[in-house]
């Protein structure tokens, strides 16, 4: 049945709501048309077939009581116990009826009743259709089951006949396996005696066999026969005759040994055929323990070569390989027949053990130990040269050679010496980068004290200066580049050992970072500070203009050079290491106290000129019996000349600084002893006539007023402390040389004279003209006090004789 | 009474010239020589009362000129040798004599310091070392621990030893000898070793430091450039025979083992100008103090080069308390060389500073203002060095 769904035609409209169960009962249910009343007829016969069957097969279903049929039959109408409903359980004829006949006018009864008529009329056909259509499959279901009874019957009794065949068959084979018995014993028995007469023979033949072999050669051929006769005649020695043949098999045996030993011995066949001898003579059940010292011997004896040929290489007179090509013999020959030996040792010896590969490593470790020596005498030959990317190919091929061994034999160690070795060529490099470097600044160095001597020859001084410092600078800073750029290649990717942990982390941080580039700037720095403790006080060992270029030197280092060297070396050797690193700013300390140094040694040393030369003036001079000044006395002079030299220099290399405003506190003048030529003349002092006990007195309230003068004190990175530090020492000295003199009349003017002079020109060097005045006032003042007759110039002639000195 | 404060005596002249009065060992006296070219000069015997803090003044006159140094007899409290500029004839001559101070000065006179300084009295002249052959005198150095017999000066470039003769007055000149060589060399100053009985006698000239033996006169050792620049002063330790400081222009003091002269046994670079003057403590010589025309002037701990080295050493009868122990232990561990004090009373140039010679915890100095100041060693720095 196509469709499980049927449904009686709904005579109310409402059932289209629960009947909605697919889409096919929707068009059912809307072929009723909701006005047309209960049995209202299909108008198409095509749409009444279905709708009857459907109907009919629902009867059916409701008469046997399924539950399909009461569930779709129940909620049909808004009554289901509705006796009007004609398909309906509870029916009643007499309502129906009774209903009809009250509500319907005539003509729609007998529509009724025509209709009813047509209804009966098709549900008995349809009655009579379904009884056919099953009366005719019972009747085939019947037949069908008939026949089937009559087959296996049939089959039954040809099952029983295969049954008793089966018995017989089985009878039939135990009889004949019965009679086979005795005969396949036999055959199997003979079998056997044949195999055995076999096994037999073999042995018979065998010493032939082994003698036809050892003649032959065929060593191999022959250990195999020995190998499978030697149980059995093991077994049968003590029957005569296998024991004659066991006796001759040994002698042959022995002989054959004897051979292998001797071809093994004799050393000239490469490693592989040893490696065969040894593999027979084992099998032979020679002990492997000697075998194995001997054939180490025998690989010594080849390795030794090897060696030996690497060292005359090496040899005492030049002309040695470049080191690449040496590392590659080495490579090639020694590190290469080591890996056979090992691999061909494991091979042949692996059941020896833990033991058998204990003696291998010594082996490999003695060896690998000198072969490690040779490579160091080369390697240490090249230290010296300049080129390091021959170098670190070099130590890449051999490190990368001895890996594979490494892996063979790591017992030996031989990869972790190797690169120890690698590690120990690399710290000398940088020590030898680092000697390098040192020697480019000292050569720097050199370069610019001859080039500040052959300038003054020429007469002209100081204006390279700035460009002297400019090379300096650029030629170290180039210098370092370049050896970052050498070092770095030990660092780089392709480099087999440059993933090892030194040098991804000590080599870079400690190697090259603390090792080369701090100690360049800390070497630097000493040989800057040697040049202040040297013991040449004097002077003369160390050109000032050198000072004053080193100071600047350092200052620049300290303000971005060393900033610079050192982000440029963390950028290029990432540093991953943890340990700790001199940071920046104790380097730039270090370098600002270098300058410092430098700069407060120049200024000694050229407040030390001045001073010597104001000192020899003043103490050769007799004082006392000098006549009128006429002139400002050259000393003076020239002590101009060179603070303006010494000015010029300084301004050359270091900026202005910042001088004190003109004084404006005149009430310390007033004071002064000189206060009132001051207010003639702004610069001319001159020499009041008192007591002396007055003047005591007034330069003493002077100095009250005063602060103290630090004569050696600390300059600062400029131009005018650096004079001012000078200008300090010289009058100073000037000062206390005064004071050991005895002056006369026309001593005292000539000091005057002097000093008003150095007033004219120097206050505008220091950063602070009053201390100038100052020293002046008290160099005048001393010179009065050691003048029995004091008895001062006139300012105003001073004043001239000074402007026109 | 005990006040660390110093105390300061105000002299009216310029000075340069000082010295304790080496003979006396109970009061603390010491003589300053004034520097005026107009009026006659002074020596002023100082006399400082340690219980009440005053110090008592005499004023002797010195009418043959300025004083430029000043040395007392190691034997005879009332004679003293100077060392004066005579000008006569726009020529200035610095002349050596030999004086004796009255009687009564010879231990101070307590009793009326106001009317002794109203009325000066004047000094006895002993003898004159004479030095028309040899030049300007630099300093006079008597004989330490000698007789007061025997006198060294410095002349120019000559050394001499004279003998003093009828009670000191006559000094005759017994040997000699003179520096030889190419330009103008001079004496600046020198000292006599109390070390090997009294025979080596120290000086200074130019950058270079010689030793000589007084019975050959002849040159024992030279450091030559014992300073950058001129050398001012030296003096020996007084108990390690062989060591001595020098001070000079380039600022520095330096520490010298004789026995060894191309390198000082320390370098101290403490004052910012020429140190003039350094002085060990004649007890204990780890004290030593300098003067210097920074106007200042450094009291140094150098233990580490000195006698002790690790403090003193307590005898053993000492111990009798828990106190002598601790300080023992204390000063088993070596002390550190170190600046003890810096004295900033001066305010010009301080050219003389010396220990009192009664008082080993007492020093002097004196500054071209003619400012004397006296001054204590910490008392912290004595007990630790005593205990």
């Amino acid at each position: 049945y196509g469709s499980r769904k049927f449904l009686l035609p709904s005579p109310f409209p409402a059932s289209s709501s629960w009947a909605a169960v697919g889409a096919m009962a929707a068009a059912a249910t809307a072929g009723s048309s909701p006005g047309s009343g209960p049995g209202d007829s299909p108008e198409g016969p095509e749409a009444e077939a279905p709708e009857r069957r459907r109907k009919a097969h629902g009867m059916l279903k409701l008469y046997y009581g399924l539950s399909e049929g009461e569930a779709a039959g129940r909620p049909a109408g808004p009554d289901p116990l509705d006796p009007t409903d004609l398909n309906g359980a509870h029916f009643d004829p007499e309502v129906y009826l009774d209903k009809l006949r009250r509500e319907c006018p005539l003509a729609q009864l007998m529509d009724s009743e025509t209709d009813m008529v047509r209804q009966i009329r098709a549900l008995d056909s349809d009655m009579q259709t379904l009884v056919y259509e099953n009366y005719n499959k019972f009747i085939s279901a019947t037949d069908t089951i008939r026949k089937m009874k009559n087959d296996f019957r049939k089959m039954e009794d040809e099952m029983d006949r295969l049954a008793t065949n089966m018995a017989v068959i089985t009878d039939f084979s135990a009889r004949i396996s019965a009679t086979l018995q005795d005969r396949h014993e036999r055959i199997t028995k003979l079998a056997g005696v044949h195999a055995l007469l076999r096994k037999l023979q073999f042995l018979f033949e065998l010493p032939s066999r082994l003698t036809k072999c050892v003649e032959l050669g065929a060593y191999g051929q022959a250990v195999r026969y020995q190998g499978r006769a030697q149980a059995v005649l093991q077994q049968y020695q003590h029957l005569p005759s296998f024991r004659a043949i066991q006796d001759d098999c040994q002698v042959i045996t022995a002989r054959l040994a004897q051979q292998l030993r001797q071809r093994f011995r004799e050393g000239g066949s490469g490693a592989p055929e040893q490696a065969e001898c040894v593999e027979l003579l084992l099998a032979l059940g020679e002990p492997a323990e000697e075998l194995c010292e001997e054939f180490l011997a025998h690989a010594r004896g080849r390795l030794e070569e090897e060696l030996r040929s690497l060292e005359a290489e090496l040899g005492p007179s030049p002309p040695a390989p470049d080191v690449l090509e040496f590392t590659d013999h080495g490579g090639s020959g020694f590190v290469g027949g080591l890996c056979h030996v090992a691999a061909a040792y494991q091979e042949l010896f692996a059941v020896q053990g833990p033991a058998g590969a204990e003696k291998l490593a010594a082996f490999a470790r003695e060896l690998g130990s000198r072969y490690f020596a040779l490579v160091e005498r080369r390697l240490a030959q090249e230290q010296g040269g300049g080129d390091n990317s021959l170098l670190v190919r070099a130590l890449d091929r051999f490190h990368r050679r001895l890996r594979a061994p490494g892996a063979l034999l790591a017992a030996a160690g031989l990869a972790d010496a190797a690169t120890e070795i690698v590690e120990r060529v690399a710290r000398e490099r940088l020590g030898h980068h680092l000697q390098g470097l040192r020697a480019a600044f000292l050569g720097c160095l050199t370069d610019v004290r001859q080039a500040l001597a052959a300038p003054r020859v020429a007469g002209k001084e100081g204006p390279g200066l700035a460009e002297l410092l400019a090379n300096v600078a650029s030629s170290i800073l180039s210098h370092i580049k370049a050896s970052l750029a050498a070092v770095h290649l030990f660092t780089a990717k392709e480099v087999s050992f440059s993933n090892k942990p030194y040098f991804r982390g000590e080599f870079c941080s400690q190697g090259v970072r603390e090792g080369l580039i701090v100690g360049f700037i800390r070497s630097m720095c000493q040989t800057a500070q040697s040049f202040c403790d040297s013991p040449g006080e004097k002077g003369g060992a160390t050109p000032p203009a050198l000072l004053l270029l080193l100071s600047r030197l350092c200052l620049d280092y300290e303000t971005a050079t060393i900033s610079y060297i050192l982000t440029l070396t963390d950028e290029q050797f990432l540093v991953q290491d943890q340990s700790p690193v001199t940071p920046v700013s104790t380097l730039c300390a270090e370098a600002r106290e270098t300058a410092r140094r430098l700069l407060t040694h120049y200024v000694k040393v050229q407040g030390l000129v001045i001073s010597q030369m104001l000192r020899k003036s003043v103490e050769t001079r007799d004082w006392l019996s000098t006549l009128e000044p006429r002139n400002v006395r050259a000393v003076m002079k020239r002590v101009v000349e060179d603070t303006t030299a010494i000015d010029v220099q300084v301004g050359l290399l270091y900026e202005e600084g910042v001088r004190k405003a003109q004084s404006s506190d005149s009430s310390k003048r007033t004071f002064s002893v000189y206060s009132s030529s001051r207010q003639q003349g702004r610069y001319a002092p001159s020499y009041t006539p008192s007591a002396p006990m007055d003047t005591n007195l007034l330069s003493n309230i002077q100095k009250l007023f005063s602060e103290r003068i630090d004569v050696f004190s600390p300059v600062e990175f400029n131009k005018v402390s650096v004079l001012t530090g000078i200008i300090k020492i010289s009058l100073k000295t000037l000062l206390e040389c005064v004071r050991l003199r005895t002056f006369g009349r026309f001593g005292l003017q000539q000091v005057q004279v002097d000093c008003h002079f150095l007033q004219l020109y120097l206050w505008r060097f220091v950063a602070d003209e009053e201390l100038v005045h100052l020293l002046l006032d008290e160099v005048v003042a001393s010179a009065a006090l050691r003048c029995p007759d004091p008895v001062p110039m006139e300012p105003s002639v001073v004043e001239v004789i000074c402007e026109r000195g | 009474m005990e006040d660390d404060a110093p105390v300061i005596y105000g002299l009216e002249f310029q000075a340069r010239a000082l010295t304790p009065q080496t003979a006396e060992t109970d009061a603390i006296r010491f003589l300053v020589g004034t520097q005026s070219l107009k009026y006659d000069n002074q020596i002023h015997i100082i006399d400082f009362d340690d219980e009440n803090n005053i110090i008592n003044k005499n004023v002797l006159l010195h009418q043959v000129g300025e004083i430029w140094h000043i040395s007392a007899s190691p034997a005879d409290k009332g004679v003293l040798a100077t060392c004066y500029n005579r000008t006569s004839d726009s020529k200035v001559l610095t002349c050596a004599a030999v004086w004796r101070m009255p009687k009564e000065l010879e231990s101070g006179s307590h009793e009326s310091p106001d009317d002794s300084s109203s009325t000066a009295q004047t000094l006895e002249l002993l003898c004159h070392l004479d030095n028309t052959a040899h030049g300007n005198m630099a300093c006079v150095m008597w004989e330490p621990m000698g007789d007061g017999k025997k006198i060294i000066s410095l002349a120019d470039n000559h050394i001499l030893l004279w003998d003093l003769q009828e009670s000191s007055s006559q000094a005759v000149l017994a040997s000699s000898a003179s520096l030889e060589g190419k330009g103008q060399l001079r004496f600046t100053s020198g000292r006599w070793s109390p070390h090997h009985n009294c025979t080596q006698v120290a000086t200074a000239s130019d950058t270079t430091l010689r030793g000589w033996d007084t019975r050959s006169m002849s040159q024992i050792y030279c450091i030559e450039n014992a300073h950058g620049q001129l050398v001012r002063d030296l003096d020996f330790n007084p108990n390690k025979q062989y060591y001595l400081a020098s001070c000079g222009d380039d600022c520095k003091v330096k520490f010298w083992d004789t026995r060894n002269v191309t390198e000082p046994v320390k370098t101290l670079e403490e004052h910012s100008h020429w140190v003039w003057n350094v002085r060990y403590n004649h007890s204990h010589d780890q004290l030593v103090l300098t003067g210097s025309s920074d106007s200042r002037v450094i009291l140094s701990n150098m233990v580490s080069i000195s006698s002790e080295p690790f403090g003193h050493l307590v005898d053993d009868d000492d111990i009798s308390d828990q106190e002598d122990h601790r300080s023992e232990e204390k000063s088993k561990e070596p002390l550190q060389d170190n600046v003890i004090a810096t004295y900033e009373e001066h305010e010009d140039s301080v050219y003389a500073v010396d220990w009192s010679s009664a008082d080993p915890w007492l020093f002097a100095s004196l500054s071209y203002d003619g400012r004397l100041v006296i001054n204590r060693v910490p008392r912290a720095l004595k007990y630790h060095i005593l205990l």
